[in-house]
């Protein structure tokens, strides 16, 4: 297909292709073309390795691909990387990033902006391979910013704004943007890539303020803070956290001059003059979006609610969706044990709070480890809250959809 | 030295600038001090090489002084004196 160049800030013509999530990463990454890419294969991100390895092969980029040893290695590297300069990217899923924990922290706190290509896993055990939110759940603290991708278009738009959005002066955050592993990793479905050379325009170049290998400009990454400083550079990670809210959307306004879609932190559906609102994340979200019709249908003030940005979470946006709506079915696909709901609903439940929103709001645990998410299931959801806002009773707090008893 | 607010420090700790080490008095760590006997010791000089904190001051290869404001007192001088000319004694024992 012929493929006009058209300098960034015009649309340019989209080249369709039929691609699964994970080898849309890999092509997204060829067109990055990143310095040093360190990785570890491991189900189902393998394909991401995989397919990117052969452009390596191929001589189609230049990045050093280091084959290392472990996650935890591979963002060492990374990190090592990002520090001299570099332009450092990974990719991993659930015990993979596991592995990675205590440098998933360097990184944040080193202000290095890696770019992680995210597939979303189940933790063992019991052993499992498919998808639920567990895995980047788990990292919700560690400083990164988390992006969360509905469809192979999305993790395709996606890994192209995280580099971005990471790389902004204001933000210098590492990021990880996610996909649901298999359901969208494995799934081929037809998504528009643009022209390289809309690419290399629209990323630029990165010019760290400092690189480890300057000589003229010695620096030292990675010192003791004790009592004295540790405190004050944490806060400033908030101030970097903070300002990826206001970053996010310009990034994304950038892109769609570029590629004619329109992303921001959410990405509602129905929501003006909606009642009963399903608050969800990841591939789900389309399931949910045709019940979201179905019910419109049948005259029930339905509306969809998909968080893109979870970190940072955009509690103003979503306080300003939720407002006046009558009760919510807030979707998790993670449990953290012990708490009093999971951590989608704990975000959402804090808004309702802070703001003081008069809404209800439920939780609904479901399809972990992989289990089929039908839309009988998001029938059952809203059908669950049309009841709870005629009682206003909202025990049991926490529900499960597609569990046998 | 007055210590700064975060929005006036360089992010991600990163350290601008070379040899910053001179700036952290290391001194104040010390609870033993190295003592010299002036007497005994030959200025083989086996004390400055090993010295991790560069405190063995010479003048024309010959020992002159520590430096008080970075030796933590580690006693590693003492330990490589092949003729224990250097001794580690008690900081609080110390008179200025």
């Amino acid at each position: 297909m012929k493929t006009a160049l058209v300098p960034t800030g015009k649309l340019v013509k989209g080249i369709p292709l039929a691609l699964d999530g994970a080898k849309i990463v890999a092509y997204a990454m060829k067109q990055m073309n990143p310095d040093v890419v360190p990785v570890y294969p491991i189900t189902p991100q393998t394909e991401i390795v995989s397919a990117f390895s052969e452009y390596v092969a191929n001589g189609e980029v230049d990045s050093e691909m280091i084959n290392v040893e472990s996650e935890h290695a591979a963002m060492s590297a990374c990190i090592g990387a990002s520090a001299a300069g570099a332009r450092a990217q990974t990719a991993t899923t659930s015990a993979g990033m596991a592995f990675m924990w205590e440098v998933l922290y360097v990184a944040s706190g080193s202000r290095l902006p890696i770019v992680m290509h995210f597939v979303n896993r189940a933790l063992s055990a019991p052993l499992n391979i498919h998808c639920d939110h567990s895995d980047s759940m788990g990292a919700r603290d560690s400083g990164w910013i988390q992006l969360f991708g509905e469809n192979v278009q999305e993790a395709y738009d996606n890994a192209l704004q995280a580099i971005r959005i990471a790389e902004h002066p204001d933000v210098l955050l590492p990021i990880m943007h996610t996909q649901d592993g298999f359901v969208i990793s494995h799934g081929i479905e037809r998504a528009e890539v643009l022209p390289d050379e809309a690419v290399r325009e629209f990323i630029g170049t990165y010019k760290p303020q400092y690189s480890l290998l300057d000589p003229k400009q010695p620096v030292t990454y990675g010192p003791v803070n004790l009592q004295d400083y540790y405190f004050e550079h944490k806060r400033q990670q908030v101030d970097g956290m903070e300002k990826a809210l206001g970053v996010i959307p310009q990034v994304a306004e950038e892109y769609e001059r570029l590629s004619g879609r329109h992303y921001g932190l959410l990405d509602p559906y129905r929501m003006d003059d909606a009642e009963f609102v399903i608050v969800i994340m990841g591939s789900a979200a389309g399931t949910a979006r045709g019940v979201v019709a179905e019910l419109r249908g049948k005259g029930i003030k339905a509306g969809l609610l998909k968080i893109r940005c979870y970190r940072p979470f955009p509690a103003k946006a979503v306080a300003d969706a939720l407002r006046g709506k009558k009760a919510v079915a807030v979707m998790d696909r993670a449990i953290s044990f012990g708490a009093q709901g999971n951590p989608v609903f704990l975000d959402v439940s804090t808004v309702l709070n802070t703001y003081r929103l008069d809404t209800r709001a439920v939780d609904f645990v479901y399809g972990l480890g992989g289990r089929d998410v039908m839309p009988r299931h998001i029938h059952q959801a809203f059908q669950e809250i049309l009841q709870v806002a005629e009682t206003g009773e909202t025990t049991p707090v926490v529900r499960y959809l597609g569990l046998r008893e | 030295m007055a210590l700064k607010g975060w929005r006036d420090i360089p992010i991600g700790s990163v350290i601008p600038g070379g040899g910053t080490s001179v700036e952290y008095n290391t001194g104040g760590w010390r609870s033993h001090r190295p003592k010299l006997d002036r007497e005994k010791c030959n200025d083989c000089l086996l004390c400055w090489m090993m010295c991790p904190d560069s405190s063995i001051h010479t003048e024309n290869a010959k020992l002159t002084s520590f430096d008080w404001d970075h030796c933590k007192g580690c006693g590693i001088c003492a330990e490589v004196c092949p003729i224990t000319a250097i001794d580690m004694v008690e900081e609080a024992l110390v008179e200025e």
